[in-house]
């Protein structure tokens, strides 16, 4: 490039501060969760433990961890195998409607998540008459965890082509055994990579949850909501949204270290 | 021959039937499951809810689009949400712009990589989680009023600050994606022809990086849209679009105009993408 070097230098400063500014609030929340001061005072006043302590005993909090847990698991179940499902008839076949289908797999994601949310409780309560609850919650996010799954799925199809497997059958191979020794095991780390993707987004999707998971129940996020402007409830607050950064983050960072197919834009 | 090679022998010879069954689970799910419940939702827009009861009365009518329109409160809201939508997406340009050209144009390969995550990770942490992390540093006594002696507190400020960091890694890598697809060359060519460097940007790089602003700016434009949480943590006493669909589907136990406030996101993001399409910006996304 023949920019000079103050320009260089300039956008080297942008991207240090947009760094920052992504960062710094993370962090934040990170050191205020172990700051003795139960209020956001800054610079934190002492270094204690005794919140997380705290927040390890609140039967809230736990009950929504596990609530978390179950909905994320289930839901990254059903997405990676409807998601396998799709990306192997939109990447191996042409047909009618597919550029429809491959819409229809971004829009739960694409449409706003209050939009989803209204949708799949009406859909659920005024419809079907199923009652809120935990299963509910769980299709609702399976629904929008399936494009992940998808894309990386896809991206990974597109890149080994279909020559080793063809090889595979030349050499007398049913479809069943080519997909099981050849064709999956190339798979196995987009999979993942989607599976703790879909998983991540499930743990910490909010909008969605508010409206379609049962009354009496909470995910971590709701938790957090409902406890929000509850002054005696912050320091747990704080414990519960470090938490909520790193377990999400985590697999994020490893789905990324996993497969190189997940640079695309936005959260698809 | 074993059953299972026989089976796979067959499907092997029916490829129409491997994609109808591959197809089946996700289409039942999403075509039926999903679009069903989307049509239901746009349906119950046109029917209303029975003041004594509280039962939805399905009676078409277009009564809850006439009080959208002609009520004061709901064109407030509106436009307010798109203000702060147009903020959002150009504060977001703004910042997005210098930080994707120099991890595009001057970080090394490996340094891209880094920097893509470092980027990225964040973009997953809860969004709840980040709105908060902004309720706590623009409080009274937080980091932003120590560092800068005063706080803009909550309010409008606030709303826009918040939502222009949470969608600022989606306006980020659909800028860096098209920056880094656009060749060096033509900015050594446009250099070599005498352009200077503000120059070169404004009739070389600003133009061909214009769709992937336009993807990024899909995003936040959406993503803000349908917000309704930020604004209850960080807003004061403003509302948006989808503090109305919220109150109407919880307090107000009133579905269908809730839908029918819902609608009016939907459209504005039909409209918006209908004009962008010619720009290619879709193909960005």
């Amino acid at each position: 490039m023949m920019l000079s070097k103050k320009t260089k230098y300039v956008l080297l400063a942008g991207l240090v501060l947009g760094l920052a500014v992504i960062y710094v609030p993370l962090v934040v929340v990170l050191l205020n969760s172990v700051n003795s001061d139960t209020t956001f005072g800054w610079p934190p006043s002492g270094f204690t433990f005794e919140w997380w302590g705290r927040a390890a005993q609140n039967e809230g909090v736990l009950r929504a961890l596990v609530t978390s847990l179950e909905a994320g698991l289930a839901a990254t179940v059903l997405a990676l195998v409807l998601g396998m499902m799709a990306a192997f008839a939109l990447q191996r076949y042409r047909f009618f409607g597919k550029d429809t289908v491959s819409l229809l797999i971004i829009l739960p994601i694409a449409l706003p998540g209050i939009v989803t949310g209204i949708a799949l409780n009406n859909a659920f309560r005024t419809i079907l008459g199923v009652d809120l609850g935990l299963f509910t919650a769980i299709v609702a996010h399976a629904t929008f965890c399936i494009v992940v799954v998808f894309n990386n799925v896809v991206a990974r199809l597109r890149r080994m082509g279909g020559n080793l497997e063809e090889a595979s059958m030349d050499l007398g191979a049913d479809g069943i055994t080519t997909f099981r020794l050849v064709t999956f095991p190339m798979l196995r780390s987009a999979l993942l990579a989607g599976g703790l993707l879909a998983f991540a987004l499930s743990f910490d999707e909010i909008i969605v949850t508010t409206f379609t998971l049962g009354a009496g129940l909470q995910t971590l996020p709701i938790w957090i909501l409902d406890n929000l402007f509850r002054p005696n409830q912050a320091p747990v607050v704080n414990v519960v949204a470090a938490v909520l950064i790193v377990v999400s983050t985590v697999p994020v960072y490893l789905a990324q270290r996993l497969s190189g197919d997940t640079a695309s834009g936005g959260r698809l | 021959m074993s059953i299972a090679a026989s089976v796979s022998g067959f499907l092997y010879r029916k490829p129409r039937l491997r994609l109808g069954m591959l197809l089946s689970a996700p289409l039942l799910w999403l075509g039926l499951a999903y679009l069903g419940a989307l049509a239901a939702l746009f349906v119950t827009a046109f029917w209303h809810t029975d003041t004594f009861t509280g039962q939805v009365v399905t009676e078409w009518s277009l009564d809850n689009f006439a009080t959208l329109f002609r009520d004061e409160v709901y064109r407030t809201i509106t436009v307010r949400t798109l203000g702060i939508a147009v903020a959002v997406t150009v504060i977001d340009a703004v910042i997005a712009f210098p930080m994707a050209f120099y991890m595009a144009k001057f970080a090394s390969p490996r340094a891209q990589r880094v920097l893509v995550i470092a980027v990225m990770t964040p973009l997953w942490a809860s969004y709840l989680v980040k709105a908060y992390s902004w309720r706590i540093m623009l409080s009274g006594n937080g980091l932003i009023g120590w560092l800068f002696g005063a706080t803009p507190g909550y309010g409008l400020a606030a709303t826009v600050i918040t939502l222009s960091y949470l969608w600022l890694p989606y306006m980020i890598l659909p800028i860096y994606a098209g920056l880094d697809r656009l060749p060096n060359s033509l900015v050594e060519a446009s250099g070599d022809l005498g352009g200077r460097p503000w120059g070169t940007f404004r009739s070389v790089v600003l133009p061909l990086t214009f769709p992937a602003i336009v993807a990024g700016s899909i995003f936040t434009f959406s993503l803000t849209l349908g917000d309704y949480i930020t604004v209850k943590i960080v807003g004061g006493a403003n509302q948006m679009l989808g503090n109305v669909v919220y109150d109407n589907i919880g307090a107000a136990n009133n579905l269908p105009f809730a839908a029918t406030v819902a609608t009016v996101p939907v459209v504005i993001m039909l409209v918006y993408l209908a004009a962008v399409r010619r720009t290619g910006a879709l193909d960005n996304l």
